[in-house]
């Protein structure tokens, strides 16, 4: 139990994906600019990153390595992950409507964020077994919905801060986003 | 007369086919201008070293997939060709790993997971679909190079200053002499966000011109996402409006 705690927590705080990883940075800028649609896709990959990470998990363990091609991983589970979120979008918008409604535009999204692959692989990389696959996948997902939902908030400060003509837009999203990352950076250490 | 065409019409085709090579660089720079690919940008770029080895992989991965989806775009359905993208990219990738895994051993160990996230890599997957998908297999490998040129300068320049900075090396040449303290957080992640913002500001300064949006649309997954989000929008706001009318009736 304890472990389980572990792996969620760092994967929250002291390894965020977006923050110290790198990972997921595309929607991270893409849709923190609006709280509703932050919301809706931070759902999406939690939902994702979680199934993903059991999926890939088993594919790697029941596939891929008792015939031994480990090499061909990468190819693996990129449509493991592809077919999986079809599915999820074809069962949510068949049974639960509802959500669909709210996550169903973020999940074609989905398959080209490299947090859900990088989980993956990740998984794969720290020899986890099937439990610590899914509790990493929830946490690191989660640690993604902070981030968003943080740099949303320093976001709309920004939008109505006077800066530099040249700074506007982007660059100065960066320069924000680097200075979410130092509050982060605290973090480092914990465990 | 026609000799004359013909020479017209060659020299025509070199001036497109430079055109097409630069466009990558600065006119369309995948980092830079068009913003893609921003997850390896941050990640590797710690040192300019790493900064060229991504951008090499990242070349070569482009320019072999432009490449076999530029001959395969009249066998490719439409309805399943970002599947059949994804998979050629994914092949393409694996050769890379395996080839870096066995000959440069160092590289594949720094950037670490960052080599099989290229298929991920926005870039890729938009050439592939806006422009491999459409053009000729030699003008597809022609922009793969440029698209892949202008990604790797991108990344050599932020890998430079973040190594200077950060470290006093550059490629790991000792340039401070250890006079000076180098200011860490720039190999930190922090950095990374920092000196990407700082050398976007410059280039849009340089090139006066802007970014106009920071999304991932320009993909061509996102792309579609999008349009069949506003399809769904539109037809939802039909329906409804014929039920008004329905309704008025």
């Amino acid at each position: 139990m304890r472990e389980i705690l572990i792996i969620i927590l760092s994967a929250i705080l002291v390894e965020n994906f977006v923050l110290t990883k790198f990972l997921g940075i595309c929607p991270f800028l893409g849709v923190s600019n609006n709280l509703s649609s932050a919301l809706g896709m931070s759902g999406a990959v939690v939902f994702v990153m979680t199934i993903a990470s059991g999926a890939t998990w088993a594919a790697n363990e029941f596939l891929l390595k008792p015939f031994g091609i480990e090499y061909l991983q990468t190819l693996t589970f990129i449509l493991v992950i592809a077919t999986l979120v079809q599915f999820v979008e074809i069962v949510l918008k068949k049974n639960v409507p509802a959500l669909y409604k709210s996550l169903g535009i973020y999940l074609p999204l989905i398959t080209t964020n490299c947090a859900v692959l990088g989980v993956s692989l990740l998984n794969i990389q720290r020899e986890y077994n099937f439990v610590q696959s899914i509790v990493y996948g929830m946490g690191a997902g989660l640690g993604f919905t902070l981030a968003l939902l943080i740099f949303a908030g320093v976001r709309e400060r920004v939008e109505s801060a006077e800066v530099p003509k040249t700074f506007k837009g982007l660059p100065i999203t960066l320069i924000a986003a680097g200075l979410v990352s130092i509050v982060f950076f605290g973090f480092q250490g914990l465990f | 007369m026609s000799n004359v065409k013909a020479v017209q019409s060659e020299s025509g085709k070199v001036r497109a086919a430079i055109k097409t090579l630069t466009n990558g660089i600065i006119k369309e720079n995948p980092t830079l201008r068009l913003v893609l690919g921003t997850c390896p940008t941050l990640a590797v770029t710690t040192s300019a070293i790493f900064g060229v080895g991504m951008g090499i992989s990242a070349t070569l991965v482009l320019i072999g997939s432009n490449v076999v989806i530029s001959l395969l775009r009249k066998v490719i359905p439409d309805k399943v060709r970002i599947p059949a993208y994804i998979t050629i990219i994914a092949g393409f990738v694996t050769i890379i790993q395996l080839l870096l895994k066995a000959y440069v051993p160092v590289l594949d160990k720094a950037l670490g997971i960052f080599i099989p996230l290229i298929v991920v890599n926005c870039i890729i997957l938009a050439r592939a679909e806006m422009f491999a998908s459409k053009n000729t297999v030699f003008m597809s490998a022609l922009d793969g190079l440029g698209m892949g040129l202008g990604f790797t300068i991108a990344l050599l320049i932020i890998g430079s200053i973040r190594e200077i900075l950060g470290n006093g090396t550059w490629f790991g040449i000792n340039l401070t002499k250890d006079l000076i303290d180098p200011a860490v957080i720039m190999i930190l992640p922090p950095g990374g966000f920092i000196a990407f913002g700082l050398v976007i500001a410059i280039f849009n300064k340089l090139t006066n011109n802007k970014v106009e949006k920071i999304d991932c649309h320009a993909c061509g997954m996102c792309g579609k996402a999008q349009e069949t989000y506003e399809n769904k929008v539109n037809s939802e706001s039909k329906e409804k409006s014929d039920d008004r009318e329905v309704a008025v009736k």
